[in-house]
């Protein structure tokens, strides 16, 4: 049974063109950023098979066009692997496109054999060097470079995308990295900066959960084009 | 037969009968490519359109009516002719002697036209009361005419909108028939008629009036050629170029806006049929692409600047001043060609030279199979202007095939062979509430239909409310049709079309067209009965006035069969009902799920309903989900939408979908293909009609808050488009409270 947090029946900005976005309850980092603080938690949301998510998400195929498809994010779509191969294998034989968004930070047997039918990866790289993982996320870079190169080997489309948090990583010298990460590996079609914003703000009052953030502004629209600029 | 006029066309049966399709399949030239071709506005039509927008503003200073010619009568020829820019003007032709002056035309009710011109500060003059003393209008007729019933059913709201007062409209004539063939020979066709009638009928009660119909279509034939006499056109020949196939079109319209003040007054399609003579002149070194576009611009300016006498009654049923000028485009042929051509992308473009407006009422006829340049133009138009509809027309041209039109915002009808009865709509919300109190409508104190008593049990038992509401429909459905009978029967009598019905096929086939209002919340409150426990809160007096809710429910919007298939039956026991009771003249019973902007109406006389939506609250649009209730995104919304039946609901299911800029995609091309993207997967889906609005809620509430500051801030409401400015603020502030899908 894969846990479901919640569905989006329209995602136009998780991948290519009009996608269906299920958001999976359950995450192991605990990034100091994250906006939806609702999906850490590893019991709770809607237990739902594979077969019938895939009967949810066959109701829009029509609206997929010939790019769009399923999106599968968190929480850490990861650690639902085993089940969610069954779901993408659903899909890829009804020829819809498979779409993970992840933090990149778990990898098993279940996790490679799920990248078998997977058409693309968001990897959301949350930063460039080690300790910044260490303090900011819970979890070390390793793995997540790791998952990188099995994408690599097995030639999935991947973009990178990072938060950008001003004090954090709103530096020139973090895109360039980030250029680095893409030049080193062919798979990465592109790299998108999203701005940190404090919408969740409400979301972790609701969980009586003290947000990390809370007192780091949103970066500006000139530091976020100044920074597009560079990749 | 030939004509020199047509030097250069394709021959076709058209020549020797009336037959415009045949005319465009013959002649029309596809087009499959991309914008780029477009022009701008010249100096010409901008420096023109500059006049109109003052005028605009002269208009909504003076609280919009600019000024009213309360002595003369409207008819075709009785006033001056009347210009904005004489020497300036391609196009010419207006409904009185100035620009954006209303006439009276009492032929429908003298009450509305007394209550009209008294609402806008002028009053009738004696003149006119004089000459309507002893004459029957047709809201006269009515009223000898309904029982106590229907009086009681209009007067508690439960069927209501009714057009027994005012002009039906939703009638489209074949305006490019004028162009094409000249007045003179649709005379000569419309004699023959005459003649055959009465070479072959006994002269029964039909073919009476049939001929009666056909003397008033030949008489205001010929007041239409005094009418294009009077700006110096001779229209009984047929048009020789695009400037005279414009301008004889727009004559033909001109004529029966003129003779009718109806609800809908409707184009039709005219865009691919002026194409194929701006083609001609443009291959003749005639046109240029610019000045295509000017005669395209004029063309429309015309139409944004028609105007209607009504009453504030009449703008709380149908806010914003709407003609509903609609105007289909695109669609399918069915040799497989789409019917795509540079003027359809002209047209479109009149957006762009002469700014966004409601006016023309733009409706894409969408199709899968469109070529990918047209889906891509209207999808960049829709996200920059917010002004134009889409129509499945996969779904309608089976039924309707290449050559129909849509009379107001979702009635399809074949061009110039079919015409409606409009009939408003019956409130299914008040009807339930009746049902559950055994015939007492809470709202108006009224007792009407079976009586028996209030229904028993302390909490709602589905299976019992779905019986007694099913005998209610029933008796609703008789009543409804029985009262639009009276009132077509009236309206033929007093106020017939003269004009438009003189342009079409004089065997015509007629439909009529009923409706539902506040479906969304008819489907939710079965369902909360169903899936949760409804406790029913009576009065004093033993009536149930409120409902206790306790528990969860699926709710309509969610792409959740439990409760969209309640949606889903109840219509089609609507139009099963309704077909048991004969219609007038034969007609054909058809049924829509609109509102225009009668949702508010209806809430405000609707006590509480059992979905938990308070008494006097608005219902949704159309067929919309209740606001704000979608807790799975837009495409589930769509979804929901998409599975009412258009078998049941031939007369439209109308859809408006408010979305955010960014929800749609992060950069301008990502919009584009996306919303084709969402258009394609709807209308796969066999859904019928969607608005598209692409907009921040927050311009809504700067425009509602300071409208002096956006007096063209278009938005699709239900089925048409309106000037934000121009709604009441109750209508503004529904509109704002509606869904908007967003994603953070």
């Amino acid at each position: 049974m894969i846990k479901v947090h919640s569905i989006q029946s329209l995602g136009t900005l998780d991948g290519p063109g009009v996608r269906f976005v299920a958001f999976l309850q359950g995450c192991p980092l605990r990034c100091k950023c994250c906006h939806n603080p609702d999906t850490w938690a590893m019991t709770g949301g809607r237990e739902v098979s594979s077969q019938d998510l895939f009967k949810q998400v066959l109701r829009y195929k029509e609206y997929f066009g010939s790019d769009g498809g399923i999106t599968v994010s968190g929480g850490e779509p990861l650690l639902q692997a085993k089940d969610l191969r069954e779901l993408f294998l659903l899909c890829k034989e009804h020829g819809i496109n498979t779409c993970l968004d992840t933090s990149g930070c778990i990898l098993n047997d279940d996790v490679l054999s799920l990248l078998e039918v997977t058409d693309r990866v968001l990897l959301d790289i949350k930063y460039t060097n080690e300790d910044d993982y260490l303090a900011n996320v819970g979890c070390s870079m390793t793995p997540v470079i790791k998952f990188l190169e099995k994408l690599q080997e097995r030639g999935i489309t991947t973009t990178l995308r990072q938060v950008i948090i001003p004090t954090l990583n709103d530096t020139e010298d973090n895109v360039l990295k980030l250029n680095t990460i893409r030049d080193s590996y062919s798979v990465v079609d592109k790299v998108e900066l999203l701005a940190f914003h404090k919408m969740c703000q409400t979301k972790y009052d609701t969980l009586g959960i003290e947000f990390p953030l809370k007192d780091v502004p949103e970066p500006t629209g000139e530091i976020m084009s100044k920074l597009k600029g560079i990749l | 037969m030939y004509h020199l006029n047509w030097d250069g066309f394709n021959n076709g049966v058209w020549q020797d009968e009336i037959n415009v399709r045949d005319f465009i399949q013959k002649n029309y030239k596809e087009y499959t490519g991309d914008h780029s071709f477009l022009a701008k506005a010249t100096d010409r039509t901008s420096n023109l359109m500059d006049k109109v927008q003052d005028l605009f503003r002269q208009e909504r200073a003076k609280g919009g009516v600019l000024d009213i010619d309360t002595e003369t009568v409207s008819s075709l020829a009785v006033f001056k002719p009347g210009y904005i820019d004489k020497d300036n003007e391609l196009i010419v032709g207006m409904q009185t002697d100035s620009p954006l002056k209303r006439s009276v035309n009492p032929f429908g009710g003298m009450r509305m036209v007394r209550q009209a011109c008294a609402a806008y500060g002028y009053e009738l003059s004696e003149k006119v009361e004089t000459t309507f003393k002893f004459r029957t209008t047709h809201n006269d007729g009515v009223f000898r005419a309904y029982t106590d019933e229907m009086r009681a059913a209009r007067k508690c709201h439960v069927i209501t909108g009714l057009p027994d007062a005012y002009g039906r409209g939703r009638i489209i004539g074949d305006y490019r028939r004028v162009a094409l063939y000249g007045v003179d020979r649709l005379i000569k066709g419309k004699k023959a008629d005459k003649n055959n009638l009465g070479l072959n009928s006994d002269f029964t009660v039909d073919n009476t009036r049939l001929a009666e119909e056909l003397f008033q279509q030949i008489s205001f034939l010929e007041k239409m050629k005094e009418m294009a006499k009077n700006y110096g056109y001779d229209i009984s020949e047929p048009a020789k170029n695009a400037h005279e196939a414009i301008q004889w079109t727009y004559f033909a319209y001109l004529a029966a806006i003129k003779e009718q003040n109806g609800a809908a007054m409707s184009l039709g399609r005219v865009s691919t049929f002026f194409d194929i003579y701006i083609e001609r002149d443009i291959a003749k070194g005639i046109l240029t692409e610019e000045t295509a576009q000017e005669l395209m611009d004029d063309f429309v300016i015309k139409l944004r600047i028609a105007r209607h006498l009504r009453t504030p009654e009449y703008n709380e049923l149908f806010g914003g001043d709407p003609m509903w000028i609609t105007e289909a485009l695109g669609g399918m042929g069915e040799d497989g060609r789409s019917l795509v051509t540079k003027s359809t992308f002209r047209m479109l473009n009149t957006l762009y030279t002469l700014g966004s407006s409601p006016e023309p009422n733009l409706t894409v006829l969408w199709s899968t199979q469109l070529p990918q340049g047209f889906k891509d133009f209207c999808s960049k138009v829709s996200i920059d202007t917010d002004s134009i509809q889409y129509e499945n027309d996969d779904i309608m041209r089976p039924t309707y095939g290449d050559d129909y039109a849509i009379a107001c915002c979702v009635s399809a009808m074949k061009l110039g062979k079919q015409m409606q009865f409009f009939g408003a709509r019956c409130n299914l919300p008040k009807l339930l509430l009746i049902a559950l109190n055994g015939g007492y409508d809470i709202s108006s104190d009224i007792h009407i239909g079976p009586q028996m008593g209030v229904i028993e049990g302390d909490t709602l038992d589905i299976d019992n409310v779905l019986e007694r509401f099913g005998r209610y429909i029933s008796w609703l459905m008789k009543l409804y049709v029985k009262t639009m009978n009276v009132i077509h029967y009236m309206h033929d009598k007093y106020c017939y079309e003269k004009i438009q019905m003189a342009l079409h096929d004089t065997d015509v086939e007629r439909f009529m067209a009923f409706g539902v209002a506040g479906l969304s919340v008819i489907a939710d409150s079965l369902s909360a009965i169903k899936y949760a426990k409804v406790r029913p809160i009576k009065n004093a007096t033993g009536f149930i006035e409120d409902f206790e809710v306790e528990g969860q429910f699926p709710k309509f919007g969610n792409d959740d069969d439990r409760v969209d298939l309640f949606a889903k039956d109840i219509t089609h026991k609507v139009i099963t009902e309704l077909r048991k009771t004969p219609a007038y003249r034969d007609a054909i019973h058809t049924l829509s799920v609109l509102t225009i902007t009668s949702n508010v109406m209806y809430g405000k006389n609707t006590a509480a309903t059992p979905d938990g939506r308070k008494a006097g609250e608005p219902f949704a649009p159309g067929a919309n989900p209740m606001h704000n209730r979608e807790e799975n995104g837009a495409l589930a919304s769509l979804n929901s939408v998409a599975k009412l039946s258009y078998d049941d609901c031939r007369d439209g299911i109308s859809n408006t979908f408010s979305i955010t800029p960014k929800t749609l995609g992060a950069t301008d091309e990502e919009r584009i293909y996306n919303l084709v993207s969402i258009l394609d997967g709807y209308f796969a889906k066999k859904a019928h009609h969607i608005n598209i609005n692409v907009m921040n809620r927050e311009t809504l509430i700067k425009a509602y808050e300071d409208p002096e500051a956006y007096p063209n801030l278009t938005i699709r409401v239900s089925g048409y488009a309106v000037n934000f400015h121009k709604l009441s603020k109750a209508q503004q502030q529904e509109v704002i409270s509606r869904t908007f899908h967003e994603t953070i």
